[in-house]
């Protein structure tokens, strides 16, 4: 499941500074737009695969990565067959499959606070105006609450399933809507209460 | 330690939650207890400087306090996963007390403690998501813990807890060293209490004796 992001370990990979790892992750991802083409594509899959050997993350991490994107995957893959061509269109995605790949090396070999520490570190110069603990914690939280917010989505589909709403968009979208913007009350109160400034 | 409100009221848009509170509360084990929309959360948020008076004033040992109630006063909330802010327990621990800028050697010591003195040190290194409710909810009040405080408020804390875990949590609480506020419906938990607030409609309609405050909700909830 992509809830288990984080994936115990002591391999050099988990214990490389996450400042480097995000900073790799950016570089190779921005490489691969730049340097268009089936050589630099394999090239970066080499290197996520080399990676997911190095960090002992098992392989179903890599398709629990991919599964919630499959969808998306096949939507791009028959717009973009549909605009230009199959081959570009098989290329697209495979892009989009190996930049998904990468993240998920850095996300599965990482915990939170490091990520956290590693986002603070790479804002360390950025000018005083650059809410630079909001920020990191932002991108904490966004990590934390996807498994919060599966729970929810679930919670409310069985709920109207109960009712036979289970495919009116409207009485998803509502009730998980408002209790997520509940929740996110709360958890302001709480990181208040925890004296975060 | 004692806690004081004077002439504290709360205002949310145009309603008036709460209303010329005034009250001094200095025993160790504190109920409150009210119908729901009483405004019996939001007065125990104002312990901790999460709820902020629209008049009136908080005292802490007498002097007016806000921001730094929170230093002092620790808060569990009724839904711990709205509480736990990191995915794995041990980094979820150490968000209050970073926040508080201590060294790591503190922090882990601080953790480590908390974690022994209540037996649930086999929790550190799990996904905050994987844990029961019973072992989320204990989380939370290690969270507040950590923090050393002098005083801990718990919001409806037993409410998405089994039976078990219900009596665990109230054994825990009654043993904890701290201060301690606990809103709750359950009635039977708060009964060796030193004190119960019966709080309606934004008033403080009774204040005492647990048996004979508890004993006048019950036969008002039966009118």
């Amino acid at each position: 499941m992509l809830t288990d992001l984080y994936v115990f370990g002591d391999s050099a990979l988990h214990r490389m500074h996450p400042g480097v790892k995000i900073l790799v992750l950016i570089s190779v991802c921005t490489l691969l737009f730049i340097f268009e083409g089936w050589t630099s594509l394999g090239l970066g899959a080499a290197l996520v695969a080399l990676c997911f050997a190095l960090s002992g993350v098992r392989a179903r991490h890599l398709v629990a990565a991919l599964r919630p994107a499959f969808w998306i995957l096949i939507a791009i893959f028959l717009v973009q067959v549909y605009l230009t061509n199959i081959h570009f269109a098989s290329f697209i995605v495979a892009r989009f499959a190996v930049l998904i790949l990468a993240a998920t090396v850095v996300t599965a070999t990482t915990r939170t606070s490091e990520m956290v520490d590693g986002i603070l570190a790479g804002l360390r110069f950025a000018p005083s105006w650059v809410p630079k603990n909001q920020i990191a914690l932002g991108v904490s939280l966004c990590l934390r609450f996807i498994p919060l917010l599966l729970s929810v989505f679930n919670d409310v589909r069985q709920a109207q399933s109960a009712r036979g709403l289970d495919r009116n968009l409207t009485a998803l979208l509502v009730p998980f809507v408002l209790r997520t913007l509940k929740s996110a009350d709360e958890v302001s109160e709480a990181i208040y209460a925890r004296s975060f400034d | 330690m004692n806690i004081e409100f004077a002439d504290v009221t709360v205002k949310k848009g145009d309603v008036t939650v709460l209303r010329d509170i005034s009250i001094r509360l200095s025993e160790r084990r504190i109920g409150v207890i009210g119908r729901n929309g009483s405004g019996k959360s939001t007065f125990a948020r104002l312990f901790n400087g999460i709820e902020v008076p629209a008049s009136g004033a908080v005292l802490l040992d007498g002097v007016p306090e806000r921001k730094n109630l929170r230093r002092h006063v620790g808060f569990v909330f009724q839904n711990p996963d709205n509480q736990i802010v990191y995915p794995i327990v041990e980094e979820d621990l150490a968000f209050g007390l970073k926040n508080l800028k201590l060294p790591k050697a503190e922090i882990e010591e601080r953790i480590g403690h908390a974690m022994r003195s209540l037996g649930l040190d086999h929790l550190r290194t799990r996904l905050t998501h994987q844990l029961s409710g019973g072992e989320k909810q204990m989380i939370a009040l290690v969270g507040a813990l950590v923090m050393h405080p002098r005083m801990i408020v718990f919001d409806e804390p037993t409410t998405l807890l089994d039976l078990w875990n219900k009596q665990k949590f109230m054994e825990t609480i009654n043993a904890l060293p701290q201060h301690v506020v606990v809103v709750s419906h359950d009635l039977d938990l708060l009964r060796g209490f030193d004190r119960i607030v019966h709080i309606e409609a934004g008033r403080i309609v009774a204040d005492g004796d647990p048996a004979k405050v508890l004993d006048n909700y019950i036969a008002s909830s039966q009118c």
